[in-house]
């Protein structure tokens, strides 16, 4: 099981010194994070993309790419890549080259992006966001196995004897995820393609994201990837901890209260308690998270969201500490033990190559 | 005998309020209505006032909470709804238009409903056709032609040439009864059993 953190990349006031960190800060620490995210032992760091202030990453595998030269073991990815405003052809090619520079260390999570005013300045309508995910994705796809593409569709301009570059790295294009918070249609979509699913886990009451997933779950199995218990999880996740519960609550408070998604609405208590957030020690950390499992059943991937809602910079990676060295640790452990044998781990580089290659000489021994 | 769920929705305030009132007449109404056509009624009262602060917060975090979840899918799941609101500054009040503001896109098209309202003086009665009617015409709800609105005097009146509001309550409760007896709403698959195949959702690529 994958473990990891994912970052949005608010430039957000820390309520409790009002002090606004420039965007320049934020974009170095967004990789602080992510370099300290491999010294502690977590094998994932995503991004999300957007096209707004007060956000800053609008340009992921610009900061990939950078992450990736300075990392050894780290798998980079998203969340949430906008499938729906970018164009599937630079997707194609801005990922695959990543792919290289970073030694196969890339998958991406796909998502449809829920700001208005960025379809249209994107050219795009967002009244249209499930069919551009659809057909978007259709020619991702074929873009990444197919060496030449023709391709007519309602979205882009068409293609005629188009080959993306670079190609994918030893020909095994990057793994994808599909990350939706509400559309039935995403985890069909991921079922279809045999993709992974990811559900951000963070907004709403676990309710909602088990019926998504059981969803993907059954139609996975449906479409003949393999059985509904092999199909290929990933969840988000968001805490704050420390030693005493007590001690964490009262650090988070200001920063949940003031936070831009969910500030001056419900309590944290009633927040913790309707969705997945924990605040509190690490073990109740573990067992909360542990309680996924129960829910959601066996999972690939589990992210944290780490540094939001204005949270310095020092306490992020004290954070991170904490998460590296008391939680995941356990968690692995734990997650070992309780998982039954035939569930899959997440695909990698290695293991999809190794799966293409095994493909090969079984259609090579057949045409013998 | 068909099963036929109505949902009663009352922005009813006070305890014991008007509006729940005349919603309870409503519902009794569209009851007796349902049975004479063969159908066996069920109804849901949902008082907004218990969500007030659940309304509040899923306008700032997007999700319904708890009971409210219950109460939305109560609504959205049914064969009719009735919506009663007091009148507030000339039009519905905040609750009642926050309750359908986090309803979910589409989720109410086709749904047949009776509009109600109460307030203090007839005067306000056309608030059922310029605010509420229009409302549930953007939901695409099929509202039924008879709306009934109840002043306080109607309480004790005897009504005049066009009926009372005892004739009114059973006009429009009939109107509903006869659509949702047919409306097979509350027996639709639920799109997360039954998704879209993935083919339909790729059309002709």
């Amino acid at each position: 099981m994958q473990f990891g953190i994912f970052t949005v990349g608010d430039v957000t006031t820390d309520p409790t010194t009002g002090r606004t960190p420039s965007e320049a800060e934020r974009i170095k620490a967004m990789v602080a994070i992510a370099l300290k995210a491999e010294e502690v032992g977590l094998d994932v760091f995503a991004t999300g993309e957007h096209h707004n202030p007060p956000f800053v990453p609008s340009s992921p595998t610009t900061m990939l790419g950078y992450i990736a030269a300075r990392t050894e073991r780290l798998i980079l990815s998203t969340a949430t890549t906008l499938i729906t405003t970018n164009d599937p052809v630079k997707i194609a090619e801005d990922y695959a080259m990543l792919q290289h520079l970073a030694d196969g260390r890339v998958d991406l999570v796909l998502g449809r992006g829920n700001t208005g005013p960025v379809y249209p300045w994107f050219g795009q309508d967002i009244r249209q966001g499930i069919p551009l995910a659809v057909e978007n994705y259709h020619l991702l796809h074929r873009l990444w196995r197919e060496d030449v593409v023709d391709w007519e569709g309602r979205f882009r301009t068409p293609l005629q004897g188009f080959t993306s570059t670079p190609r994918p790295l030893d020909g095994v294009p990057p793994f994808v995820w599909h990350g939706s918070i509400r559309s039935p249609e995403i985890a069909e979509q991921a079922a279809y393609y045999g993709d992974g699913f990811f559900a951000n886990n963070i907004f709403w009451p676990k309710e909602h994201y088990i019926r998504l997933i059981n969803l993907y779950r059954r139609r996975f199995e449906h479409y003949g990837h393999g059985t509904a218990d092999e199909a290929i999880v990933g969840l988000g996740g968001q805490v704050f901890m420390r030693k005493n519960s007590q001690d964490a609550v009262r650090e988070f408070r200001p920063y949940f209260d003031n936070a831009p998604v969910y500030g001056h609405g419900p309590s944290l208590e009633e927040f913790t308690e309707q969705t997945p957030l924990t605040v509190g020690s690490p073990q109740q950390v573990i067992d909360r998270t542990l309680k996924f499992r129960e829910y959601f059943g066996d999972y690939q991937r589990q992210l944290f969201l780490m540094d939001h809602a204005g949270l310095p910079l020092k306490t992020v990676l004290e954070q991170l500490d904490i998460l590296g060295e008391e939680v995941v640790p356990v968690l692995r452990k734990e997650f070992a033990a309780r998982r039954p044998a035939g569930v899959p781990d997440a695909p990698t580089h290695a293991s999809l190559r190794e799966a293409a290659a095994r493909t090969a000489t079984d259609t090579a021994k057949e045409q013998r | 005998m068909t099963r036929t769920r109505i949902a009663v929705v009352s922005a009813g305030l006070s305890v014991p309020s008007s509006t729940r009132l005349l919603a309870d007449r409503l519902a009794e109404a569209a009851q007796r209505s349902l049975r004479e056509r063969g159908a066996d009624p069920v109804v849901d009262v949902i008082e907004l006032r218990d969500h007030a602060r659940d309304l509040a917060n899923n306008l700032l975090t997007g999700f319904p909470a708890g009971e409210l979840k219950t109460a939305l899918d109560t609504v959205v799941t049914a064969d009719g709804l009735i919506a009663v609101t007091p009148v507030f500054n000339a039009s519905y009040s905040g609750l009642f238009k926050t309750f359908f503001d986090v309803v979910e896109a589409d989720a109410l098209s086709g749904m047949p409903v009776l509009l109600g309202a109460t307030g203090g003086s007839a005067r306000h009665s056309l608030v059922l056709e310029h605010a509420m009617r229009p409302m549930f015409a953007y939901l695409r709800s099929i509202v039924v032609p008879t709306a009934v609105y109840a002043a306080s005097e109607d309480w004790g009146g005897a009504g005049d040439a066009s009926g009372g509001l005892a004739d009114r309550i059973d006009r429009a409760a009939g109107e509903l009864a006869g659509l949702a007896v047919g409306s097979g709403r509350s027996s639709r698959p639920d799109p997360y059993d039954e998704p879209t195949p993935f083919l339909d959702l790729l059309g002709g690529n």
